[in-house]
């Protein structure tokens, strides 16, 4: 695959652009959170993951699960850009009929792996496949994204458990480490955590995509976990760590300004 | 019906390589040949209920046929969330076999008694539920549908009927032909029914496949219009598929079930088979009450 990680700025910035537009009809979305881990996912399907947008479902592909699935926006946007479906799909994003809702739905969208929204559900659910796919002997690899909010939930901890004891070094958890969260439960040094459960770790900034792009690369015979420093809302001033933003729509006056600041 | 279980799913875990079993740190004994034999598909996954439906649900994506099982309570209560995202909502094929029917451990506790796992379970859209009235019964209905792709709750029990018969998934049985009455006789209980209402004028039918309901048979047989439930887990769990299956026809119900309060008392399941009225004699009582009626 190409490389990347240089002169994307400007995909980024368009792909937010997409994003917040996504959300005019239907008045929803949860832009912040798919702004804090856009870079991430961008560097993952354009160069780690081997995927085939005409074959969603192709054997030799690698899995993405996006646990925290109220970041669906930033999925949608990466995967249209990446051919899996038209991006003016997104232009009806969470309206009735849409396959594209709040949350990704697998038997509706080519490209998702599995249906996510209740928080804990996503990891143990990508444990379960690279289980399956150590007992198929496959190569393909797991990437599954997690919240920091979502790892208050015991189901990572038990998951991370499994995923050391099967040595599953075809698993790499990536945390969106934003501390939206941090008013509810301070999570500490979540790095350090990881590593207690046996996850080879790496501290990265999210937003980063060199550093992104190396952490995914790194080989390990343990099961891998990135801790992305994030912000949510990231790229527009608005929004950045704004607890308003968590899950709203921009008024017409607001997308001026918001469009303004992704120009 | 442990015993058939195990003999059950040695013998497919040979002759199909997609099934794989996780066992929540229950039946490890049990299962010890086969996991010496299959170690990569036998799994004793630990005591983590929630994440080991997600983890099942993650087999199932990858092609494999998961079977999860551990006690009542921790399948169908603690993971039903799971088991209603991960398997219902995404249309995965899965199998979840409880043992500890109700109050088959009565002497540990309200916690390890699970008489609303029915309930549970038939409340989630796609969800299978089977109740197999002896271990042969298991053996049938396991092998017509581990592998049909819809999930699938087994209600495994300490308790058995001792009658041969074949049983069909999504079928109930005409066991006897009545005019006064219609007794859906359900699971473990039907011997107990038989026995309740010997020599008198009620049909008996019996099912031990609750989700889908065969309404059909129901039907069919109640010419009287009224009803009897006899169900091994909490009154009333029938009674909406009852009334759904008679198409708006009048009709009254009697509900024979555990009653829905905490049983505080421990013991064993027979004394409180007689705390909660599902002897044969209380059933006659509570049949010929509804004849006189």
């Amino acid at each position: 695959m190409s490389n990347p990680v240089s002169n994307n700025s400007s995909v980024i910035k368009r792909l937010q652009r997409e994003i917040v537009r996504a959300t005019l009809t239907s008045r929803e979305g949860h832009i912040a959170s798919a702004y804090s881990i856009l870079d991430i996912l961008w560097v993952l399907y354009s160069s780690v993951l081997q995927v085939y947008p005409s074959v969603p479902k192709h054997g030799n592909r690698d899995r993405f699960i996006l646990s925290k699935g109220h970041g669906s926006l930033a999925l949608y946007a990466v995967l249209a850009e990446k051919g899996f479906f038209p991006a003016k799909d997104l232009e009806r994003f969470s309206t009735f009929e849409s396959n594209l809702g709040g949350h990704p739905d697998c038997n509706k969208v080519p490209g998702v792996e599995t249906s996510t929204g209740s928080l804990g559900h996503g990891f143990p659910m990508a444990v379960g496949m690279a289980m399956g796919l150590k007992i198929k002997n496959s190569t393909s690899r797991v990437y599954c994204l997690i919240g920091d909010g979502e790892a208050n939930e015991g189901s990572i901890w038990e998951a991370a458990l499994l995923a050391r004891h099967h040595k599953l070094d075809n698993l790499c958890c990536i945390i969106d480490f934003n501390h939206s969260t941090d008013r509810a439960l301070d999570l500490g040094d979540v790095a350090a955590k990881f590593r207690a459960f046996g996850f080879e770790t790496t501290t990265i900034d999210g937003h980063d995509h060199v550093a992104i792009l190396e952490s995914l690369n790194i080989e390990s015979n343990s099961p891998r976990a990135i801790v992305a420093r994030t912000i949510k809302g990231h790229g527009c001033q608005v929004m950045e760590n704004n607890p308003a933003w968590h899950h709203r729509s921009p008024g017409l006056d607001e997308l001026k300004v918001i469009l303004d600041q992704l120009s | 019906m442990r015993r058939q279980f195990i003999k059950t799913v040695e013998e497919i875990l040979e002759q199909d390589d997609r099934l794989v079993l996780l066992l929540g740190d229950i039946g490890v004994f049990g299962f010890r040949n086969a996991s010496q034999k299959y170690s990569k598909r036998v799994i004793n996954i630990g005591i983590l209920e929630q994440s080991s439906i997600s983890v099942a649900a993650g087999l199932a994506k990858e092609g494999f046929i998961p079977i999860f099982h551990s006690i009542a309570p921790f399948v169908a209560e603690r993971a039903f969330e799971q088991l209603k995202d991960d398997f219902c909502y995404q249309f995965l094929g899965g199998n979840f076999i409880s043992v500890g029917a109700s109050y088959d451990y009565a002497a540990l506790g309200c916690t390890h008694h699970c008489p609303g796992d029915v309930s549970l379970m038939k409340s989630l859209p796609n969800m299978q539920v089977v109740t197999p009235g002896d271990p042969c019964e298991f053996d049938m209905l396991f092998r017509q549908t581990y592998a049909n792709g819809s999930p699938t709750y087994f209600r495994l029990t300490e308790r058995k009927n001792n009658l041969n018969h074949h049983v069909e998934f999504g079928k109930a049985e005409v066991i006897q032909q009545g005019k006064k009455l219609t007794i859906v006789a359900v699971g473990p209980l039907l011997n107990t029914v038989i026995h309740a209402v010997e020599g008198l004028d009620v049909a008996i039918l019996y099912y031990t496949t609750l989700a889908p309901f065969d309404g059909r048979t129901l039907a069919e047989n109640c010419p009287s219009g009224r009803l009897a439930i006899v169900e091994p887990f909490y009154e009333g769990t029938l009674t909406n598929d009852v009334v759904t299956s008679m198409g708006g026809r009048a009709i009254s119900i009697t509900s024979i079930g555990v009653p829905r309060r905490f049983l505080t008392n421990y013991g064993t399941a027979e004394e409180h088979d007689r705390e909660c009225g599902l002897t044969a004699c209380a059933i006659r009582q509570k049949v010929e009450e509804c004849l006189r009626a």
